[in-house]
């Protein structure tokens, strides 16, 4: 990360959200993502909602404001339904949202919860027609008889409305809940993957999928793995990856054969003896996986690391980042409080050379390649300051606290960072507190 | 499986860990958006890594407690040889049978005459015992979806027979012990320190909490029931464990039912 003295430095740039304590559960904020060209960042939260902020335009050319959003649109997108035949109720939370690549003026996104997806046509109205021969301006209908004259009805220009309108939904494929979709670099189709299945879809298609992966046993209690993520290669539109339960990952060719149950790479690092514990397995599950943006190399996210594999290496990754080391000795607290289960993501930055994950406290980390170095940063009101420049944390894990660590045991594991994105193209990221949205960008010189 | 428990902050008790475990399992049927596979099933591995350790643990014991036993009885042999220290009559039980308590446990009305304080559920494993099976024949088992507790008698398993029983189950001393067995009751008795150390050591261990005999009992009837879901997990273990898994497993077809829900 470059900048004075070789790191680079982050600015605070805007806070999207309420600012009270008190989180209604519905605005905890359950996904985030960057379009292709980044000017638009969508958010999903538990109350099945998106929210979808635009990048200033005027502003793109004064760096130090380009990273300025704005709300564009909101709509809901999911409602709680259920499900009487197994007297469950479905959650609305958004579980992902994924861009498509822009084809026309419209702009298109999935966004699924446990059980459905939909595609959803964002769309831009700034005219509106006037003159109509038959209609008076407020709508009522003329009578024919009045009518003596013709006249081509013209456009005139209006204020802006963004219209959200839900173009298919792909419904019932799914008995286990939606983890992961992904989009086909092929542009018409994409997949979508629970804990035990994966399906192929047609973007056109909403009433069958084929399913490409099931891993589900004959008896349900031989189960000894879940599929945890999944996603296609970004530019070989036959292969995709999919993330275990046990930290193992396979990577899939469809031309192999139709049902892809056997993978044509299993990624798998065998495990460290000395670091056995109870919670062993609950750590090595794989929480987020993801294709750096050249395809070459595969990120994986497990309770205390990031990991970054070779596609053609399977026995061990090339490079192992410790995200939180100081929690191994805390696991039996975090079972207690269910924070090991917690689910972070982890995103690459534009040229994949830097990557980047969230932690507790509202901490987030991110790893340079390269150099190797590393830093851990904080999201927080008292940081908000306009291009104030973010300090790097310490997280002092025994001995003599410094000044400006902060102890492993004052760590607030209800701040957590379990979302985070980083713009294609520039450096600019979004990272989401429990109910806010915070947009960061490299500081300017 | 070696566990590091030395890298563990807080206690780790693996009977702590099993309960909580199932708390969790337990209150997944009721959150909203139905039962998450994916957290049940690493729930189910910390589960059957603490059971694990605890029927290692308690395996340990039993054979500290049958080496031992086999020093008492040259002990008493000799002692026998030379009756120059009579040890307490034991009354009512003298007239038993000579019939190893082992795993007698479950089910048995209690021998203790009056008097007899009743003993803290004392594990013993009925696979270890072949030729001792007959006795245990009775498995006490709670469904989660009707919290009935039904005693079934069909087969045995091997953890919970004696702990599922009821605390006034025999303490488990072979007939050749009974001479010694006196200072279980009463604690006055001259006793090697060492037996004294391994049974307290127990107690600990069972007692891990003021109420602890009711919950044990539960946690090991939950236990029962859940061992044979996830199967595939119980094929891992050490082969020790399989004999009685598949014992486990042969005989508790429809409780498994009450976990396996998905």
């Amino acid at each position: 990360m470059a900048g004075p003295g070789g790191d680079m430095q982050w600015c605070f740039s805007q806070v999207k959200g309420a600012i009270d304590d008190d989180v209604a559960e519905a605005d905890i904020i359950s996904t985030v993502e960057f379009n292709h060209t980044g000017e638009l960042l969508a958010t999903g939260d538990k109350g099945g909602r998106v929210v979808i902020f635009q990048q200033e335009v005027e502003n793109k050319n004064l760096p130090q404001f380009r990273s300025e959003y704005n709300v564009y649109s909101t709509f809901q997108s999911h409602e709680p339904e259920f499900d009487y035949l197994k007297s469950l109720e479905i959650e609305e939370k958004i579980n992902k949202i994924r861009w498509l690549p822009q084809k026309n003026a419209a702009q298109f996104l999935l966004s699924t919860n446990d059980k459905t997806i939909k595609l959803w046509k964002i769309s831009e109205r700034d005219k509106r027609p006037e003159g109509y021969n038959l209609k008076e301006e407020d709508g009522r209908y003329r009578d024919p008889n009045t009518i003596t004259a013709l006249r081509v009805p013209i456009l005139i220009p209006m204020d802006l409305m963004v219209e959200a309108s839900p173009r298919r939904v792909f419904s019932n494929a799914h008995t286990y809940h939606i983890n992961s979709v992904s989009v086909n670099s092929d542009n018409e189709t994409y997949l979508s993957a629970d804990d035990l299945r994966i399906n192929l879809w047609n973007l056109e298609i909403t009433d069958r999928s084929f399913n490409i992966v099931d891993i589900k046993p004959a008896n349900m209690e031989e189960l000894t793995e879940v599929i945890t993520a999944a996603e296609f290669h970004p530019l070989q539109c036959n292969t995709f990856v999919y993330s275990s339960s046990k930290g193992t990952i396979r990577l899939c060719d469809m031309r192999v054969s139709a049902l892809c149950d056997k993978h044509s790479k299993l990624f798998e690092e065998p495990e460290n003896p000395s670091n056995r514990s109870f919670f062993s397995e609950i750590i090595s599950s794989i929480s987020d996986v993801k294709f750096s943006h050249n395809g070459r190399y595969i990120m994986t996210r497990d309770y205390l690391s990031v990991k970054i594999w070779d596609l053609n290496m399977e026995n061990r990754p090339v490079e192992t980042y410790q995200v939180h080391e100081y929690l191994r000795s805390k696991l039996c607290s975090l079972y207690e409080n269910d924070c090991i289960f917690d689910k972070f993501e982890c995103c690459w930055n534009g040229n994949d050379s830097v990557v980047m994950t969230g932690s507790y406290n509202n901490f987030f980390r991110m790893f340079e390649r390269g150099q190797r170095r590393d830093a851990t940063l904080e999201a927080s009101r008292e940081n908000s300051k306009p291009l104030q420049v973010l300090k790097p944390r310490k997280v002092c894990t025994g001995g003599k606290r410094k000044k400006d660590e902060i102890s492993v045991d004052s760590l607030d594991f209800n701040k957590k960072i379990l979302h985070t994105a980083w713009h294609p193209q520039d450096n600019i990221i979004a990272v989401a507190t429990t109910n806010n949205l915070y947009i960061f960008q490299d500081k300017v010189n | 499986m070696e566990v590091d428990r030395g890298a563990m902050e807080c206690a780790v008790d693996a009977q702590s860990l099993i309960s909580m475990s199932l708390m969790k399992i337990h209150s997944s049927r009721t959150q909203r958006g139905g039962i998450k596979l994916h957290k049940n099933l690493l729930v189910s591995y910390v589960l059957r890594n603490a059971r694990q350790l605890y029927i290692k643990e308690k395996y340990a014991e039993i054979y500290r407690m049958q080496q031992y036993e086999e020093v008492m009885a040259v002990c008493s042999g000799i002692q026998e040889l030379d009756p120059l220290e009579p040890l307490e009559p034991q009354g009512a039980e003298d007239a038993e049978p000579e019939q190893p308590v082992r795993a007698a446990g479950c089910g048995e009305e209690s021998r203790a005459a009056g008097g007899r304080e009743p003993e803290p559920p004392y594990y013993r494993s009925c696979c270890m015992e072949d030729q001792f099976s007959q006795n245990c024949n009775k498995t006490t088992v709670l469904d989660l979806d009707t919290h009935v507790v039904t005693t079934v008698e069909n087969g045995f398993l091997h953890q919970d027979c004696c702990c599922a029983a009821a605390p006034q189950c025999a303490p488990g001393a072979a007939a050749r012990k009974r001479k010694v067995d006196s200072a279980a009751c009463s604690p006055d008795a001259e006793e090697p320190s060492d037996y004294t150390a391994g049974r307290k050591r127990l107690k600990r261990e069972e007692c891990s909490g003021a109420d602890c005999s009711p919950d044990a009992s539960n946690i090991s009837n939950l236990i029962s029931i859940f061992g044979s879901g996830f199967s595939g997990l119980l094929s891992r273990q050490a082969d020790l464990e399989q004999v009685c898994s598949k014992q486990a497993l042969a005989s508790l077809g429809a409780w498994t039912r009450a976990i396996v829900a998905f």
